[in-house]
């Protein structure tokens, strides 16, 4: 169990999940069965309470990536609820899909583009985190990413701004996808609105962990994120 | 009245559009002359009932503008033609 006791804090999470998302039970998983945060599943077609503490778009394939990645899931009924929670300063986190679905849905700056190489993207990668970030995961770590679209582009002063307030969450070691600055993960002005392209949801139990070395790295994240809660 | 309405999205110069990229690399190496640049868009028809042309093109605008379009990357043209 984590340090940060998100069970004795009483801690809800609400995962939104559309046709085609896929990684909806693997954040369920380790929100419930990992650090004990009672969460509930909601459907693109619902408009719901915002009384929930934090809030996760998973990854997956979202309306077939038809159009652009996230254009279609960005316009559901269950996002104008998710848009009200962001108003509320509730804790979003977007990844992979999610991620393309917030920076569509204008709750992140810029958009993901296709891969440089053309080439999905599977496999673990080097990460380091910055900005803000950097005080709370000081030493690089590794998690696995799958994507085609994961090229993060934004206009040039965006970047900037991205740099200069300490917005990105995380980058490559290794630029896998042609991101502008590295970058695997930003977040909003407030902090409180995420998207990342690597997945921490599947790197949480040790058997997930490739190097064999059992360090589940995505509770580097997880640890970090519920604390900021 | 209906009218057939047409929306082209483009990625911006600025953005690398890798499959037109690829496409042109392999026709410039079977040896097609004179082939400088290929870049691949998109083409939307959207089929709309309206009382005039001028509010089809109103409405196809709203939602190239909502939806069908990304300005971070994409840039778009539309247009209307009563049928």
């Amino acid at each position: 169990m984590n340090s940060n006791n998100a069970k004795a804090r009483n801690l809800r999470a609400g995962v939104l999940y559309f046709p085609g998302t896929n990684c909806e039970r693997d954040l369920v998983h380790a929100l419930e069965n990992i650090y004990g945060i009672k969460t509930e599943l909601l459907w693109h077609t619902e408009s719901f309470q915002t009384e929930h503490d934090l809030y996760f778009v998973p990854g997956g394939f979202s309306y077939g990536d038809y159009l652009r990645s996230g254009a279609l899931a960005a316009r559901s009924i269950s996002m104008r609820s998710l848009k009200e929670a962001a108003q509320q300063g509730r804790m979003i986190v977007g990844i992979c899909n999610g991620f393309q679905i917030l920076t569509e849905a204008g709750l992140l700056p810029g958009a993901l583009v296709r891969n440089e190489k053309l080439k999905h993207v599977c496999r673990w990668v080097g990460l380091e985190a910055a900005g803000k970030w950097a005080a709370h995961i000081d030493k690089p770590f590794q998690l696995p990413v799958s994507h085609s679209e994961g090229n993060y582009i934004a206009p040039e002063e965006t970047i900037r701004e991205l740099v200069n307030e300490g917005r990105i969450l995380c980058k490559y070691s290794e630029n896998v996808n042609g991101s502008t600055e590295n970058i695997a993960g930003i977040t909003d002005r407030s902090g409180r609105i995420l998207g990342l392209m690597p997945h921490p949801e599947r790197a949480l139990e040790p058997t997930n962990d490739f190097t064999y070395t059992k360090n589940t790295p995505g509770r580097y994240f997880f640890d970090t994120l519920l604390g900021m809660v | 009245m209906h009218y057939q309405g047409k929306v082209k999205v483009r990625f911006k110069k600025s953005v690398l559009e890798p499959q037109g990229k690829a496409v042109e690399l392999q026709l410039k190496e079977t040896h097609h002359s004179g082939i400088l640049e290929i870049r691949v868009g998109k083409w939307i028809d959207v089929l709309i009932d309206a009382e005039s042309e001028k509010e089809a093109l109103s409405k196809l605008q709203a939602l190239a503008d909502e939806v069908l379009y990304n300005p971070v990357m994409e840039v778009c043209e539309i247009e209307v033609e009563k049928v």
